[in-house]
């Protein structure tokens, strides 16, 4: 099993935003809830770069330490997911997430904020796989369909890369070499303890 | 002839030099473009990790309709988990387990505190209906908000292996929900306390001497004089009034999230400081319940039916009980020698 990661080449994003509605597409995300997102940093000014976000499946995540049902699991390919049957929707993962991946629905008054939704890495849930009660939880489970994340499938610039955490470092390793320049694999320090060397 | 030959020649040789120079100002730009360096200006993610302070985050600008959204990395995330999984927990065990052992060695060494007179079979009422209702009120919310708050930071490592996670998970759905609507008569209860009893629960001289004799509580058979509240009462009242308040203040802003705008560090303030405040909240309130049951003679009357005993009365509240008597008129104002 490998350990799957996300890898977002910001000197290629140019923030189309095709993978954040590719997301909402696939897996019927409601209103109001973007699992996945794109962040331009220094916007207008020399230099900007845009980084497309989402969960980045976390070794030793936040988000189930601090969960209080132990709602979170980890699945042989290091995908993080959680189960929406457990979920209370305290809030606790959105304050410990350091992507704020989790997103909830508003369904009600007060905090009752709902189940908590965030990217599966196209990975599904807890259910059977490829079931309706998976989908309707937790959308498309495309890596039981032996398929990657959609979002870095449709790339069109192939900026988000998905799969084999080793291979895609490789890949964009090569590329910062042969191009000469590289703003870094956002969010993988934070995420996994180490970036990619460069 | 030749003059006008070479005027021409002067001209063209004029003209060239103006094109060769022109072309060299042209060419300036061009070569700039022709070796572009991203690398030099491009915003990389180490550095604004490194020169981030502490409590801030790497944001940029979003087009999706949620401000949440265009903050990338909050690294203090972390710092809340530390602060969530160890600190927390930690605080809570000391505050409430301390809490409970000290009352034990309490009780152990004091022992129940008996009414010297023993009971003298007349009452006065201590509280009237509307006081008992206040309190209670306020009480049993704040049972429920603690037992569902200590299962928020507790129950997965205490609850959960007894029951198993779903129905441990179940549990504390209903906790949650509990929580977010006993908060409101919480509120309203300690609200009505402040109201009702503040003016008994001023400090004034009489609390200093009540301090400096322990209360009497570690010396058979001593009793400071008090009024309608002792020193010991006022610090439980003002806890819960100013306790409450924080509380209140906090649980607002979980009960709706980010209404000071879209800033996850608010939140984890909040969080934090209803959590701390919680642990020291309920130790302060585990005396209270002891000493106001267990702990004391005569002392649930007061809760309870409202009519303490004269003898409990005369030991702890002998100012309050002498002001009821005058009150009732059962002892005159001032004894008039009969001519």
């Amino acid at each position: 099993m490998a350990r799957v990661k996300f890898l977002c080449d910001a000197d290629r994003c140019i923030e189309c935003n095709a993978c954040v509605t590719a997301c909402k597409n696939e897996h019927d995300v409601p209103w109001g809830i973007n699992r996945r997102r794109v962040v331009t940093i220094n916007d207008g000014l020399p230099g900007e770069r845009s980084v497309s976000m989402a969960c980045m499946h976390c070794t030793d995540a936040p988000c189930a330490a601090v969960c209080p049902v132990n709602c979170f699991y980890t699945t042989a390919d290091a995908v993080v997911l959680h189960s929406k049957d457990l979920c209370i929707g305290c809030g606790y993962c959105f304050y410990a997430c350091p992507f704020g991946a989790p997103q909830y629905p508003r369904v009600g008054n007060f905090g009752s904020r709902g189940k908590m939704d965030k990217c599966t890495y196209c990975a599904g849930g807890p259910e059977a796989d490829l079931t309706q009660a998976e989908y309707v939880k937790y959308g498309a489970n495309r890596l039981a369909e032996g398929k990657l994340p959609i979002c870095a499938e449709m790339c069109s610039t192939k900026a988000l890369l998905a799969g084999d955490g080793a291979i895609i470092a490789e890949i964009y390793k090569e590329r910062v070499t042969r191009r000469g320049y590289g703003s870094g694999a956002w969010g993988w320090k934070t995420a996994y303890k180490d970036g990619v060397a460069l | 002839m030749k003059t006008a030959f070479n005027f021409l020649r002067a001209g063209a040789l004029a003209l060239f030099v103006g094109f060769a120079a022109g072309a060299v100002c042209a060419s300036a730009p061009a070569a700039a473009q022709q070796a572009p360096n991203p690398t030099a200006q491009s915003v990389k993610e180490e550095q604004l990790l490194n020169a981030l302070k502490p409590g801030s985050t790497v944001s940029g600008r979003i087009t999706i309709p949620d401000q949440n959204a265009s903050t990338l990395i909050q690294p203090q995330g972390q710092t809340w988990r530390a602060f969530h999984q160890s600190t927390l927990p930690l605080i809570g065990a000391l505050a409430v387990l301390g809490m409970l052992g000290l009352l034990v060695v309490f009780y152990l060494v004091r022992g129940r505190v008996k009414i010297d007179g023993g009971f003298s079979g007349r009452t006065v009422t201590r509280f009237g209906g509307f006081d008992r209702f206040v309190h209670w009120v306020t009480a049993s919310t704040f049972i429920v908000l603690a037992l569902s708050g200590l299962n928020l930071t507790y129950g997965k490592s205490v609850v959960a292996p007894l029951f198993g996670d779903a129905a441990f998970a179940n549990l504390a759905a209903w906790g949650k929900i509990a929580h977010n609507y006993l908060a409101f008569p919480f509120m309203a209860g300690v609200a009505l306390m402040f109201l009702i009893w503040v003016k008994d629960n001023v400090p004034n001289r009489l609390d200093v001497e009540w301090l400096k004799a322990g209360g009497g509580l570690f010396v058979k058979g001593a009793h400071p004089p008090a009024k309608r509240f002792n020193a010991g009462q006022k610090g439980i009242f003002w806890i819960v009034i100013l306790g409450g308040l924080v509380m209140s203040v906090s649980g607002w802003h979980l009960l709706f999230p980010f209404s000071d705008g879209p800033f996850v560090s608010e939140q984890q303030f909040w969080v934090n400081v209803h959590g701390v405040l919680a642990m020291v909240f309920i130790a302060a309130m585990l005396a209270h319940a002891y000493i106001g049951s267990v702990g004391m003679e005569g002392a649930f009357d007061a809760m309870g039916t409202g009519e303490v005993d004269e003898n409990w009365a005369n030991e702890h509240h002998s100012l309050w009980l002498e002001e009821q008597k005058k009150l009732e008129g059962k002892v005159p104002p001032r004894a008039v020698p009969a001519e």
